[in-house]
């Protein structure tokens, strides 16, 4: 059974359908990169599969079970338990340090634990940064703060929409490095990207083109090996 | 966690939470100090409504039939008198609490060395009484004549001596060439005594011929021990309606329920009936503007305060409202993440809650410092008085402050609910 399931899953806006019946499957354990030009519906669908919105039509299994017909209060659960988000413009609560925007996850879902905090933060390669706050770091260091939020209650998948957008090629370098230890490690990685460099590191890339999936492209060497290069 | 998010909030919106709680004060300081008058009111314009005299008189029996008839005026001809030793019974009816003054008078006819003659009332001035409830009472016509202007002094009847103290009226005390000091010979139909004048007083009205002294040096100048002509009474009373109206004319007419009803609400006539039970053959009657007036100057002035708290509130109300929701506005991006990553609405709105009721809860005390202060303003200035902060203000503003901050939080909460996180994280 896949991880993540989409049955002809379409969105639509008065007449424009942002999706157009998709159906794709993600195994546990793999990355795949999403493509596609602007307004291809990239977001849409990573915000469908992150049960942050609804899909208008179709079926969505989420480790089998079909969340597209769930309330909102259980779409919430969902989000909590079972996915990690890491968006473009990283989010980070601004009058909270970079440990206390890790623990904030851990708050809305169980008991905040600064140790274990601590630790996914030293995982991103930020421990001596923990008590500085999101203005005080860098891009790329917010968002590897991001990455270790969306780490810390151990999702099923992690969704990450254009997360290197507001990167620079080093910073960005950083972060993909980071995917592929979690990708080593099993986590199932969904990215959205405009960036080719980005998606040829995935095992898998999709282009949507107008809400439908254009065509799909296997990465032939991807070795899921890590590079050298150290963190910081 | 909750603690911590709750404080660094607090700071980075200092300036916002400070107008949040610059708002609260503003309304509790209001409530507060109207609502502290407002309970303190009653005894306030007790005292300030005893400057329009009594609005009940009671006297004998026949006495009223007479000046019924013939309009004879105060003089008793009758020779019919009430008990002094029934006065005290006044304060032990059913509404003796809502007694707040009285007095008793007796006249008697002297003479004057200068061989004319005065009327001589004997009344009580400050009359200490200590009352079956524990309560005390200084009753008299120091606070049921508290408008007469006094040249020397109230004439003090805890004082020694105050059986040869007198007080004289402004006309009669020029007619005889009197002023405060002096000593003046009295020749009544029993005795004669030298009394010293401790004040000339001007009442403005027919009392300013008169010569004030205590009741026994008037009995025992006339001989009239133990015996009164009238009694003024000041009770503060509800305004009548129609039953009360109805009892008035015949208390007899009324069913058993009506009666219960009538005999257990203030009505000026009702605690006129109620006097007549305890002070044999008397008949008490309302001097009825003054009695109706009163009861309606405290419910317009309550109704007055009321407007004043209720409008304060709503304005609190308003501004709690536009602040609260500029906050989540600003915060939108933030309320959307927390909501992302697995934050229920309850969370949510709990935390947003605890912060303006915190902000409220900080504004509140200061806001009900501050109306003690405008309270102690207004008693001042109004009613020449402290007021006297009663215990029930406390809950009742702290309820009042709770409620329009939480009134005043719905349309930000309502916008924190139907925040939806994509459209905020996406930076559409
Ligand atoms: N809330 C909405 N209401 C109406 N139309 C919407 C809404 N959200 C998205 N759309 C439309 O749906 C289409 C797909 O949008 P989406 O955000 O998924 O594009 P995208 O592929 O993520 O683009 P980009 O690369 O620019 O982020 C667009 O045409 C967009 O205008
Ligand atoms: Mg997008």
């Amino acid at each position: 059974m896949s991880l993540l399931e989409l049955k002809n899953v379409s969105k639509v806006y008065g007449n424009l359908h942002a999706l157009d019946h998709v159906s794709l499957k993600v195994e546990k354990g793999e990355w795949l990169a999403i493509m596609g030009p602007s307004g291809s519906g990239k977001s849409t669908m990573m915000n469908i599969i992150g049960a942050l919105d609804k899909a208008t039509e179709g079926e969505i299994l989420l480790d089998g079970e079909d969340i597209s017909r769930k309330n909102a209060r259980a779409l919430t659960d969902i989000r909590r338990d079972k996915i990690g988000l890491i968006f473009q413009q990283f989010h980070l609560v601004s009058y909270l340090t970079a440990v206390e925007n890790v623990m904030l996850a851990q708050y809305y879902h169980s008991l905040p634990d600064e140790k274990e905090a601590l630790e996914a933060l030293e995982r991103v390669g930020l421990a001596d940064r923990a008590k500085h706050y999101p203005s005080q770091l860098s891009g790329g260091e917010q968002q590897r703060v991001c990455v270790a939020r969306a780490l810390i209650n151990y999702p099923e998948i992690i969704l990450a929409d254009e997360p290197t957008g507001n990167l620079d090629e080093a910073n960005e370098e950083i972060v993909v490095e980071l995917f592929r230890k979690l990708h080593l490690e099993g986590t199932t990685l969904i990215v959205v990207t405009h960036n080719p460099e980005v998606a040829e590191v995935a095992q898998r890339t999709i282009v949507l083109r107008n809400g439908r999936v254009d065509h799909e492209m296997i990465n032939e060497n991807f070795t899921g090996k890590i590079k050298h290069i150290t963190l910081q | 966690m909750f603690v911590r998010m709750i404080a660094k909030a607090f700071l980075r919106q200092w300036k916002k939470m400070l107008m949040i709680a610059f708002t609260i004060a503003l309304g509790s300081s209001l409530a507060t100090a109207m609502l502290s008058v407002m309970m303190d009111v009653e005894d306030k314009m007790n005292q300030e409504l005893k400057a329009y005299g009594a609005n009940i008189t009671v006297v004998p029996k026949s006495t009223s039939v007479i000046s019924d008839l013939y309009d004879v005026g105060d003089e008793n001809i009758s020779g019919n008198y009430l008990k002094e030793d029934e006065l005290g019974k006044i304060k032990t009816i059913f509404w003796a609490f809502n007694i707040v003054d009285y007095t008793p008078f007796i006249s008697t006819q002297v003479s004057l060395d200068s061989g004319n003659t005065a009327t001589l009332t004997g009344t009580w001035f400050n009359h200490h009484m200590d009352l079956p409830t524990g309560e005390a009472l200084d009753a008299g016509i120091a606070s049921l004549r508290s408008w007469w202007t006094v040249d020397g002094e109230w004439l003090d009847e805890q004082s020694d001596g105050s059986s040869e103290c007198a007080m004289v009226g402004s006309s009669l005390a020029k007619k005889e060439g009197l002023s405060a000091g002096d000593m003046i010979h009295v020749t009544g139909s029993k005795e004669e005594k030298n009394l010293k004048v401790v004040g000339v007083f001007d009442s403005g009205g027919e009392e300013d011929d008169l010569i004030y002294v205590t009741v026994d040096t008037a009995q025992a100048l006339g001989g009239l021990e133990g015996k009164i002509d009238s009694i003024e009474v000041s009770a503060l009373t509800t305004p009548d309606n129609e039953l009360a109206q109805k009892a008035a004319r015949d208390p007899s007419s009324l069913s058993v329920s009506q009666y219960e009803t009538w005999y257990c609400t203030a009505y000026v006539s009702s605690i006129c009936y109620q006097i007549e039970e305890v002070v044999t053959d008397s008949v008490a009657s309302a001097v009825r503007q003054v009695a109706d007036s009163e009861g309606q100057i405290l419910n317009k002035t309550e109704l007055l305060m009321i407007l004043i708290t209720i409008l304060s509130m709503v304005g609190a109300a308003l501004g709690i409202c536009n602040l609260v929701t500029a906050s989540v506005m600003e915060r939108s991006q933030e309320i959307g993440l927390m909501k992302a990553i697995g934050a229920h609405n309850p969370a949510i709105t709990g935390l947003v809650l605890t912060e303006v009721l915190c902000t409220a809860l900080i504004g509140g005390v200061i806001g009900f410092y501050a109306g003690i202060g405008f309270a102690q303003i207004i008693g001042h200035s109004v009613f020449s008085a402290s007021i006297q902060i009663r215990p029930m203000v406390v809950p009742v503003v702290a309820v009042l402050v709770g409620l329009v901050t939480l009134i005043g939080s719905i349309p930000a909460i309502r916008m924190l609910l139907n925040l939806r996180p994509t459209e905020v994280l996406h930076g559409r």
